[in-house]
């Protein structure tokens, strides 16, 4: 087993800036000199569909997808979204879940369903509003990605420092956004669940 | 994106991106393509650096015209890269054959970039796997499985296209084309001085007998390029543990799954990874199972590699068991468990793939929401009010293809690129044939008419059939990620050109009844429209023309910041 490599799952819909979450951690990494894959999907999924996207960083890191159970951590932007890392997830593995839905056709879930069948899995499990919070405290819920890397990096979730993505964020995102992503991840760090 | 053009030291690519990087550390000067996902991100990223990179790159109307615009620059001695999906290389294929008979201009090497799409992530059609086109056009293939591979085997493929005077391939799958990874950078190639178009007929010719003399001379560099398959670091052994006489073959992705999968298992076995599929150098095959009781061939669909180690096996080994489709499926992109479930049977170990009981939930792409909102709403709202129930519905490849999807459920049938205005004319041939007055609504977006389907327009005019054909013109590729195209006015270096017409082009095909109606303001003009259009007795078009609300919306932003 590999239990250097280091495994994270995003899961959310199309648009939720998932691809960028990866390329400001494929940054933090490769700055650390460590090896780095992701794998993405671009595409249909753009348009409001599912997407998973994976990403594995360590000293020797071969295949882009992670193999089954094997993930760390798994961040779901869209609360449905959570079950389809599933089959990635063990004991081992902390669920941090955004409470957001975005409706399926006919066939969505309960809140209480996934709860369940997440804590069926893992007692690391985490659900926070992360648009409400964001969209409230930061005056809009696109940064909720970086709220969950800020929460993450808090709690000791990812093998990154606050500086280390903070770097990244630079190196990764348009000037613009800056400000933005910084106070979101300072606002992380002292946010504590109710 | 831009990191394409950073100087020197590492960044992290896309594997479409690192193409891009090594076709410019190659010096290319002429790039064209037709956008097509797991390919997209070649031409988008183009678009983005061309002017700055100084290379010429378009959109060409299609892939046989990307590739045929490939063929001229390379005739012209420019070093020249052409890249599109694995549906394109079919629609660029009457183009393909000839180009490796007549080989490339002396100094204008030649790669296509050509992308498969194992699971179909982002293709209908077909799970199409574009290896055999190694055997029909005897064309080079080199098969990255990262993108630090896919800039390298881009620079490999212009150097072996250069030596030869034949276009290389390299084939991408879509978890080559969008893995990410540190790449590290080299010098961006200086460019050579054109040369220009130096006649020569002998060699840009395919006409009989010359072109039978063409043929040997192809197969004839096929065998010089099996030699330097021979020789290539590419086709590289890692050589592991003899004692147990087991090995793998593989390529592609699928070496890094068979990599992790041999992890997952403890196991350090012989691998030969093969960076060529075309030609395979078949003594280091040969020498590779020589000493094997049993080897794993690990490829994705269909088992082209399989049957030819299984042909050097009878020469080197008749004994070698050899397994491969029997214990992966054919269907369906490979992970590291489906690799590491191989393996373990290869292996004579246990592994089991935990299936997880879970419920699934799936997010189906739809229209976009937001305001100003995907025009395509209302116009297949506006359709199913009007349209009589015994309609037969075609649909093509767009963003409109997701109204096969709830809540739509509406097209009966779809196909390849502008076979929705193909077909269609088939369908009511037969159905006045039999008698049965089924009435055809065939949709297909801007960019789609322009790939293919204008000839259609012309059959069924020519042909005299009388479907009602709804042009869905949102001023944009949109579904590829917002290429321009003939329609809106912008090339690919980001010039003004005039816009072409779609209704003008639909007069001078003489088609009778056209009407150009936005969908969102017009909606009550539209409803009207459909209805008096069935009961034309010839073809009639409804274009429904109103911009893509993603980019309305973009645009919209851009003001208000103002």
């Amino acid at each position: 087993m590999q239990s250097k490599t280091f495994n994270l799952v995003i899961a959310g819909v199309g648009g939720q800036g998932l691809i960028t979450l990866l390329q400001v951690l494929a940054q933090a990494a490769m700055d650390k000199g460590l090896e780095v894959r992701t794998s993405e999907l671009h595409g249909l999924s753009q348009r409001g569909g599912s997407v998973s996207v994976h990403i594995r960083l360590g000293e020797k890191v071969y295949s882009p997808m992670i193999p089954k159970r094997q993930a760390n951590l798994v961040i779901a932007l869209e609360m449905q979204e959570a079950l389809n890392a599933v089959p990635f997830a063990s004991g081992r593995t902390t669920f941090l879940i955004n409470k957001y839905q975005s409706p399926t056709m006919g066939q969505g879930v309960s809140e209480s369903y996934i709860k369940s069948a997440i804590t069926g899995i893992t007692k690391k499990s985490v659900f926070l509003s992360a648009n409400e919070i964001t969209e409230k405290e930061l005056g809009n819920s696109v940064v909720s990605g970086s709220f969950f890397l800020g929460y993450a990096i808090t709690k000791g979730l990812i093998p990154f420092t606050e500086n280390d993505i903070k770097e990244a964020i630079k190196k990764v995102m348009p000037e613009k956004h800056w400000d933005i992503n910084m106070k979101t991840i300072d606002f992380a760090k002292q946010y504590h669940e109710k | 994106m831009k990191d394409v053009l950073k100087k020197s030291g590492k960044a992290i690519l896309l594997g479409n991106e690192a193409i891009v990087r090594g076709a410019l550390e190659s010096g290319v000067q002429f790039v064209s393509t037709y956008p097509g996902t797991p390919a997209s991100e070649i031409g988008n990223t183009f678009f983005h650096i061309a002017k700055t990179a100084g290379v010429y790159f378009e959109f060409s109307i299609n892939e046989k015209t990307a590739l045929e615009a490939g063929v001229g620059a390379s005739f012209s001695n420019l070093k020249t890269l052409v890249a599109m999906k694995n549906f394109g290389l079919n629609v660029a294929a009457d183009a393909l054959m000839p180009f490796c008979y007549t080989g490339t201009g002396k100094k204008g090497p030649t790669v296509i970039v050509v992308a498969d799409d194992p699971s179909c992530h982002s293709s209908a059609q077909s799970e199409q796997n574009s290896r055999p086109f190694a055997y029909m056009a005897h064309i080079p293939i080199l098969e990255p499985s990262d993108p630090q591979e896919c800039k390298d085997y881009i620079k490999l493929g212009f150097e072996i296209s250069e030596k030869l005077s034949l276009p290389v391939m390299v084939r991408l799958t879509t978890r080559v084309a969008h893995q990410k990874m540190p790449v590290v950078l080299n010098r961006i190639g200086a460019q050579r001085p054109s040369r220009g178009f130096v006649k020569d007929q002998n060699r840009f010719i395919t006409m009989p007998p010359r072109v039978l003399e063409q043929h040997r001379e192809l197969l004839d560099k096929i065998e010089k390029i099996k030699e330097i398959a021979e020789k290539s670091p590419i086709n590289k052994i890692h050589v592991g543990a003899k004692s147990k006489k087991i090995g793998i073959i593989t390529s592609g992705v699928s070496y890094l799954y068979v990599r992790e999968a041999l992890l997952q298992l403890n196991l350090n076995l012989p691998i030969l990874k093969l960076g060529f599929f075309h030609p395979l150098p078949e003594k280091k095959i040969k020498n590779f199972i020589k000493g094997l009781n049993k080897v794993l061939v690990v490829e994705e669909l269909e088992p082209f590699l399989e049957k030819e180690v299984n042909i050097l096996a009878k020469q080197a080994n008749p004994k070698l068991e050899i397994l491969g489709k029997d214990v992966l499926s054919e269907v369906g992109e490979l992970d590291p468990d489906k690799v590491a479930s191989a393996i373990a049977k290869l292996a004579g170990k246990k592994f089991k793939i935990l299936e997880s009981r879970t419920k699934r939930v799936k997010h189906l792409p739809r229209f976009c929401t937001g305001w100003p909102t995907c025009p395509y709403w209302k116009l297949f709202a506006a359709v199913k009010q009007v349209a009589p129930k015994n309609t037969v519905f075609g649909g093509d490849i767009g963003c409109y293809m997701m109204a096969a999807l709830p809540p739509h459920n509406l097209y009966n049938y779809l196909s390849c690129m502008g076979s929705s205005l193909g077909i269609a004319h088939g369908v009511k041939k037969a159905t006045i044939k039999t008698g049965k007055k089924q009435k055809v609504i065939a949709f297909i977006g801007d960019g789609t008419f322009f790939h293919a389907g204008i000839p259609a327009v012309m059959n069924i005019v020519y042909n005299k059939s009388n479907p009602l054909i709804i042009i869905l013109d949102n001023r944009i590729t949109a579904m590829t990620g917002h290429q321009p195209n003939p329609g809106m006015g912008k090339t690919g270096m980001s010039e003004d050109v005039p816009q072409i017409k779609i209704e003008e082009i639909l007069k001078a095909l003489r088609v009778k009844h056209i009407k150009v109606i936005d969908p969102e303001t017009e909606y009550a003009q539209l409803t009207k429209t459909i209805k008096r259009f069935l009961t034309k007795d010839e073809v009639s078009v409804i274009i429904s023309k109103r911009i893509c609300g993603l980019l309305a919306q973009r645009a919209l932003k851009k003001k208000n910041a103002k």
